[in-house]
C-alpha cells in the first residue's frame, strides 16, 4: 500500500488544544511522525519579565488551565532562591495541599481523556465526575476551582481556616470509593488491557535518553520524583510512596496515574490533618541582584523555573520550562511501528500540555537564511502569482 | 390485472408505511433511548426525545458539499443504496410479523443479504469522498464485514437447523409459537451471543466502533458528507437500530404478535434489546480492527460453531 500522510490537527477531536502531528502511515501502520507546536504561543515570559514579582505570579498562574499551581509554585521558589530564603512551615504545608490537589485533579483529566480517546466515554464522565469533588474541595480551601491564586514569593496569599479542614477531609474521604472503584474499572478491564498493555513502549533505556519526566518516566521504571529525590515543600514530612512500574507501555502510564491518586489522597490527609501553626508569609521587601531556579514535580513532571533579578522590582529574564517540553519527543521513541489506532492514546499517554510548552520555534532551517514577515509575503505574492499563470486567471 | 394492482398497492402500503416510515420513526426513538440511557449512565442529562429527529431535519436543511476530486455520482448514490437496503429489510421483517402467509421461501437469505447493503454503501462512499481518513475507515469498515460475517451466518444456520430446515422467517415464527422461543435451548444462547456481538459490530457501537472512531479518524467514511447526504446515513444508522434487534427478536425470541397484549411483550423484548446493546456500548473501550477480526474470526466463531453442532444434536 502506498505511503499516506494522516494529519491530527491543528483541529482536531483529539486534542483538545491546536498542535499538528503529521503522521506518515502504510497501511495502518506509522513510519514516522513530525511535530508542530507554536500554534498558541502567548509570550508569557516577556509579559512576566514587565510585571513585579508579586504580579507576574499570577501572570504565570495562567500559563496552564491544569497544572496552574506548578507554574507559580516553581516560579516562587525560584524567586525565594534568589534571595535565598526559607518560607515559613505553615506556608510549605499548605503549597503542598495545594499541588496534591492539583495533581488530583489533573490526573483525573487525563484519565477521563484517555478513556474518551480510546472510546470509553462512560470513564471519561466518571473521572470529570469526581474531578468536579476535588474542585468543590479546592474551591473550599482557596476561593478557586481552578487558578487558585495561592501562592507569592515568600508563603502563601491565603490561610486555610479551621473550619473548613473536617469540611474538605469529609470531601476527600467521600470520593475515595468512588476512585477505588474507578481504578478496578481502569485496572482490570480485559478489554482495556488488550488495547494498551504492550502498546507504545517507551524502555527505560529510551527514557533515560530522552529525558522523559514525571509518570512518563515512572512507567518506564526510573524512580524520578523531585518530591522524593530533592524534597520541597513538606513532602519529607510523611511517609507516601513512589510509584514505579517497569513496562512502559500506555498501561503502565495509567497504572502510576491512577496509583498517584492515591498517594496525593493520603499525603493531603496527612497535612491536613498535622498543618502546624504559625505565619503563612515571610513578607519579603525586596529581591537582590542575582538569579535562583526552582523546580518542582508538577502532574506530568518536573517543571522548571529560572528567574534572574538585577535589583528592580521586577525580573530581568524569567525561563520557563514545561514537562512536555522533555515528554514530547518521546514520541520518537514509542510510536512508530504502531498501528494508526493505537496512534491517539500512545500521543495521549505522556499527557501532553500544549499551552505549557509553546514557545517560538525556528525548526529545521536546513542552513538557509531565517524569513522574517516581509520575505514571507513577498514569497506569498510570488506563488499567487505563479498559480494565476499558470491556471490562466487574469 | 386488479389483483396485481391491489398486490402492488398493498406492497407498497408496507414499504411505505411499515418499512420506511414506522422504522424510522421507531428508529428515531431507539436513538433517543439509547442516548439518553447513555447520558443517564455517565451522569448527564441527555437529549429531549425529539432530538434526534430536529438532527435528522436540520442536516436535511444544510447545504450538501461533494469534495473536489471525489466520485461526485457515487458518493452521492452511496446514501441512498444503504438506506434503500434498510427499507427492504424492515418491509420484509414487518411483513413477517403482521401477515406471515405475503412471505416467501428463502426470505432469510434475502434479509442476510441486504443486512450487509448498509455497510456496502458506507464503504462506497469513504472510498468515493477521497479523503485518507475516509478511506481507512471505510477499509477498516470491510474488514469489520469480512470478520463478523462469518460467525453472523453460522448463528443463522443454528436457527434453521433448530426450526426443521427452513429458510422461511414466517416459517421461523411459526416453529418458535409451536415449540417456544429459540433462545430456550442451549444452542440457540449460544449462537444469541454471537449474534448480539455481530449486531454490536453491524451498528457500528463500541466496542466495534472502529470504522467511525471519532478520536483516530474523525467519523471515518462519513467526514466528508454534509447535509441530507449524512442525514440519510444518520436516518439509516438509526432505522438499524430498530431493524436489527427486530430481526433478531423474530429470530430467537419467537418475533412481534401486533394483537391485544402481546405487543406490550414485544415492547419490551425490543427496549430489553435495545437497553442490553446500550449497556455493552458502554462499558467497553474500542478494539483495534485486528482485534476486532481476531475476536469474530477466533472466540465467535468457535461458539457459534459449537453452536451448530449442539443444534444438530437437537439440544
Amino acid at each position: 500500500m502506498a505511503k499516506t500522510i494522516v494529519p491530527i490537527g491543528p483541529y482536531h477531536p483529539l486534542q483538545e488544544e491546536p498542535e499538528f502531528f503529521t503522521l506518515t502511515v502504510d497501511g495502518e501502520k506509522i513510519i514516522d511522525i513530525d511535530v508542530r507546536v507554536g500554534y498558541n504561543h502567548r509570550g508569557i515570559e516577556k509579559l512576566s519579565e514587565s510585571k513585579t514579582f508579586d504580579q507576574s505570579t499570577f501572570v504565570i498562574e495562567r500559563i496552564c488551565g491544569i497544572c496552574s499551581t506548578s507554574h507559580p509554585f516553581a516560579y516562587t521558589r525560584a524567586v525565594e532562591d534568589i534571595i535565598p530564603m526559607e518560607v515559613p512551615e505553615r506556608a510549605k504545608f499548605i503549597r503542598t495541599i495545594i499541588a496534591e490537589g492539583e495533581r488530583i485533579h489533573s490526573h483525573l483529566l487525563w484519565l477521563g481523556l484517555a478513556g474518551h480517546f480510546l472510546g470509553y466515554n462512560t470513564v471519561y464522565m466518571w473521572a470529570w465526575k469526581l474531578r468536579e469533588e476535588i474542585l468543590d474541595a479546592m474551591e473550599i480551601l482557596s476561593g478557586n476551582r481552578q487558578n487558585y491564586a495561592m501562592f507569592k514569593p515568600g508563603g502563601v496569599r491565603r490561610d486555610i481556616k479551621a473550619e473548613d479542614i473536617p469540611v474538605v477531609l469529609k470531601k476527600i474521604d467521600s470520593i475515595i470509593p468512588t476512585a477505588v472503584m474507578l481504578k478496578k474499572a481502569v485496572i482490570d478491564d480485559p478489554v482495556l488491557h488488550a488495547r494498551t498493555k504492550g502498546v507504545g513502549i517507551l524502555t527505560k533505556e529510551n527514557a533515560i535518553n530522552y529525558s522523559a519526566l514525571g509518570p512518563t518516566a515512572r512507567a518506564s521504571g526510573v524512580a524520578r520524583d523531585l518530591r522524593k529525590n530533592c524534597p520541597y515543600g513538606a513532602y519529607d514530612r510523611m511517609e507516601w510512596d513512589m510509584i514505579v512500574t517497569e513496562n512502559g507501555d500506555v498501561f503502565d502510564k495509567v497504572v502510576v496515574r491512577v496509583l498517584e491518586l492515591f498517594e496525593s489522597i493520603k499525603i493531603i490527609k496527612w497535612c491536613l490533618n498535622n498543618l502546624p501553626k504559625g505565619e503563612i508569609d515571610a513578607k519579603i521587601k525586596d529581591i537582590p541582584p542575582g538569579e535562583g531556579i526552582g523546580h518542582i514535580e508538577a502532574p506530568r513532571g518536573e517543571t522548571f523555573h529560572y528567574v534572574r533579578s538585577d535589583g528592580t522590582n521586577r525580573p530581568a529574564r524569567h525561563k520557563v520550562r514545561a514537562p512536555t517540553f522533555m515528554n514530547l519527543p518521546t514520541y520518537k521513541a514509542t510510536i512508530l511501528g504502531q498501528t494508526l489506532s493505537d496512534a491517539t492514546i500512545i500521543l495521549a499517554a505522556i499527557d501532553p500540555c500544549y499551552c505549557c510548552t509553546e514557545r517560538v520555534a525556528v525548526r529545521n532551517i536546513k542552513g538557509k537564511k531565517l524569513l522574517h514577515g516581509e520575505d514571507l509575503v513577498r514569497m506569498s505574492q510570488q506563488k499567487t502569482e505563479l498559480l494565476r499563470k499558470k491556471m490562466g486567471v487574469k | 390485472m386488479t389483483t396485481m394492482m391491489i398486490n402492488a398497492l398493498n406492497y407498497s402500503v408496507y414499504l411505505l408505511i411499515f418499512g420506511f416510515l414506522l422504522t424510522a420513526f421507531i428508529g428515531l426513538f431507539a436513538s433517543w433511548v439509547d442516548r439518553k440511557v447513555t447520558a443517564r449512565v455517565q451522569y448527564r442529562v441527555g437529549p429531549p426525545l425529539l432530538q434526534p429527529l430536529i438532527d435528522i431535519v436540520k442536516l436535511l436543511g444544510k447545504e450538501t458539499l461533494v469534495p473536489a476530486g471525489a466520485s461526485k455520482m457515487t458518493f452521492l448514490t452511496a446514501p441512498v443504496i444503504g438506506l434503500a437496503g434498510a427499507i427492504l429489510v424492515a418491509t420484509i421483517l414487518w411483513m413477517n410479523n403482521i401477515a406471515p402467509g405475503k412471505s416467501f421461501v428463502g426470505d432469510l437469505i434475502v434479509v442476510l443479504y441486504l443486512l450487509t447493503i448498509p455497510s456496502l454503501s458506507i464503504i462506497m462512499g469513504g472510498f468515493a469522498s477521497r479523503n485518507p481518513l475516509a478511506s481507512i475507515g471505510a477499509s477498516r469498515e470491510m474488514k469489520l464485514v469480512l470478520g463478523y460475517e462469518l460467525p453472523f451466518i453460522l448463528a443463522m444456520l443454528v436457527i434453521v437447523i433448530k426450526s426443521g430446515f427452513t429458510i422461511r422467517l414466517a416459517d421461523i415464527v411459526l416453529y418458535q409459537t409451536h415449540h417456544g422461543s429459540i433462545i430456550s435451548s442451549w444452542s440457540g444462547v449460544l449462537a444469541f451471543i454471537v449474534v448480539i456481538m455481530c449486531t454490536q459490530a453491524k451498528l457500528a457501537l463500541v466496542p466495534f466502533d472502529i470504522p467511525e472512531a471519532e478520536t483516530e479518524i474523525v467519523g471515518g467514511p462519513l467526514i466528508e458528507y454534509s447535509g441530507t447526504a449524512l442525514a440519510i446515513y444518520k436516518l439509516t444508522k438509526n432505522m438499524l437500530l430498530f431493524i436489527l434487534p427486530f430481526f433478531i427478536i423474530t429470530l430467537f425470541l419467537g418475533g412481534i404478535n401486533l394483537k391485544g397484549v402481546d405487543i406490550l411483550w414485544g415492547l419490551l423484548k425490543y427496549v430489553g434489546l435495545v437497553a442490553l446493546i446500550t449497556v455493552i456500548r458502554n462499558t467497553n473501550p474500542r478494539v483495534r480492527i485486528d482485534q476486532a477480526v481476531n475476536f469474530f474470526w477466533g472466540p465467535m466463531t468457535t461458539i457459534s460453531v459449537i453452536a451448530v453442532l449442539l443444534a444438530l444434536a437437537g439440544k
